[in-house]
């Protein structure tokens, strides 16, 4: 390593201006294979106050557990036409909502599985650099033993978690960037 | 503002989530968005600009086909975003929105009028100094940056709270882009240098051994 990183600085309240025309409810247009879910939610501040101006990227693999990524090298199907990709912004009331496929199990460094999950960026006026986050499904066995999910304290461990509704394929999964029930944030080692 | 986490981040070695990312196809890139001055009917008013550089990683390495965004106030310190109540006026010729892809050597080339300073209401009399906001995607989900790149000799940017959050002066003086006499093109626009570094990649091995990961 010999060239020093450039620094984060804050999306600021504009972003939607330059960030706009990548954001879209539907992460998987089409007739991507896999099983159709909604997730939706909330962005709130420490003292449970609406962040309007909150914008999430997702990033996930497909159905099978493969990711739409030169790196991805492992030997299952790529779906065409599904990037893996999404962005949405909070509303006025601080509220979002997007549609995908669940994504299928991928390789973690320890040799197992990973439990099906998103991984997630939040970016808003306010915090200097991105905060990383994971969405994962409520009712998965494979969750006991997920890699990242088992270097959270139980107690904190549900907010990585999005939680069923009276819909089957219905997720709500909220951020909370501070207090009680904080969200869990990753250094990813950056 | 609460919005910064009180508790401390978890440490999480990156795994195949982190260091894959998406790819944003070359076909969805309008090749008029690298120039914020051609997007309206008309010229937008104020002092035109060339910013270009170089996007790498932490070893040198180019950063190529890589998106990258920004977005801008105009020349009068105003954006065009429905919140922004500064009372200076709005430029119908321009939006203030670009994106380009970085070439094969991660070369990347805007061009757009400089944008104006303009008041917050963050503390009495806060100006902050005339910026561009950028957002890059890398290689991978862990590359992700976003920040925002400075003018050479701006007074405002010793009072800015948003540029020294950026503790680091070395680190600061990088958001600050360079003239660039090379990139200065003659009767037309003044020439701005802003290379970006990424890191991250070097948890991107670019060869993995096929169907171990």
């Amino acid at each position: 390593m010999s060239r020093h990183a450039t620094t984060s600085q804050t999306v600021g309240p504009f972003f939607t201006l330059g960030l706009e025309w990548l954001c879209g409810e539907d992460f998987a247009r089409g007739d991507v294979p896999g099983e159709r879910v909604v997730i939706s939610g909330k962005v709130l501040d420490g003292e449970g106050l609406a962040v309007p101006d909150a914008l999430l990227e997702i990033w996930q693999a497909n159905e099978h557990g493969r990711y739409a990524h030169p790196e991805g090298t492992q030997d299952k199907p790529l779906d065409a036409g599904f990037l893996g990709f999404g962005r949405v912004a909070t509303e006025d009331n601080g509220h979002f909502r997007f549609g995908t496929i669940k994504p299928g199990r991928v390789p973690a460094p320890d040799g197992k599985l990973q439990a099906p999950h998103l991984v997630v960026s939040v970016f808003c006026r306010g915090l200097l650099r991105r905060l990383v986050t994971r969405i994962y499904f409520p009712g998965e066995a494979s969750n006991a033993e997920d890699f990242a999910l088992s270097r959270v304290e139980e107690s904190r461990r549900q907010t990585l978690i999005a939680k069923p509704t009276s819909q089957p394929d219905a997720f709500e999964w909220n951020v909370i960037l501070q207090g009680a029930g904080e969200t869990v944030f990753f250094d990813i080692g950056l | 503002m609460l919005r910064a986490p009180k508790q401390p981040l978890i440490y999480l070695p990156v795994t195949l989530s982190e260091i894959t990312g998406p790819s944003i196809a070359r076909e969805r890139i309008d090749p008029k968005a690298c120039d914020l001055t051609r997007q309206h009917g008309g010229e937008p008013l104020g002092e035109r600009i060339v910013v270009s550089g170089r996007v790498i990683d932490e070893d040198g390495r180019p950063i190529a086909h890589s998106l990258l965004e920004i977005w801008q106030a105009n020349s009068a310190g105003r954006y065009a975003h429905r919140w922004d109540q500064h009372d200076a006026p709005l430029d119908p010729n321009f939006a203030g929105v670009g994106h380009t892809m970085t070439d094969e050597e991660g070369r990347y080339r805007f061009v757009s009028i400089r944008p104006g300073a303009y008041p917050w209401k963050n503390d009495y009399n806060s100006w902050r100094p005339a910026h561009i906001h950028f957002s890059l995607f890398g290689p991978a989900f862990a590359t992700r940056l976003v920040t925002q790149m400075y003018f050479p000799g701006d007074p405002l940017l010793a009072f800015d709270p948003i540029f020294n959050c950026t503790a680091d002066e070395s680190a600061r003086q990088r958001l600050i882009s360079v003239f660039d006499w090379e990139t200065t093109t003659p009767g037309h626009s003044l020439g701005f240098r802003f290379d970006l570094v990424l890191s991250g990649r070097e948890a991107t091995p670019m060869e993995a051994p096929q169907g171990q990961r």
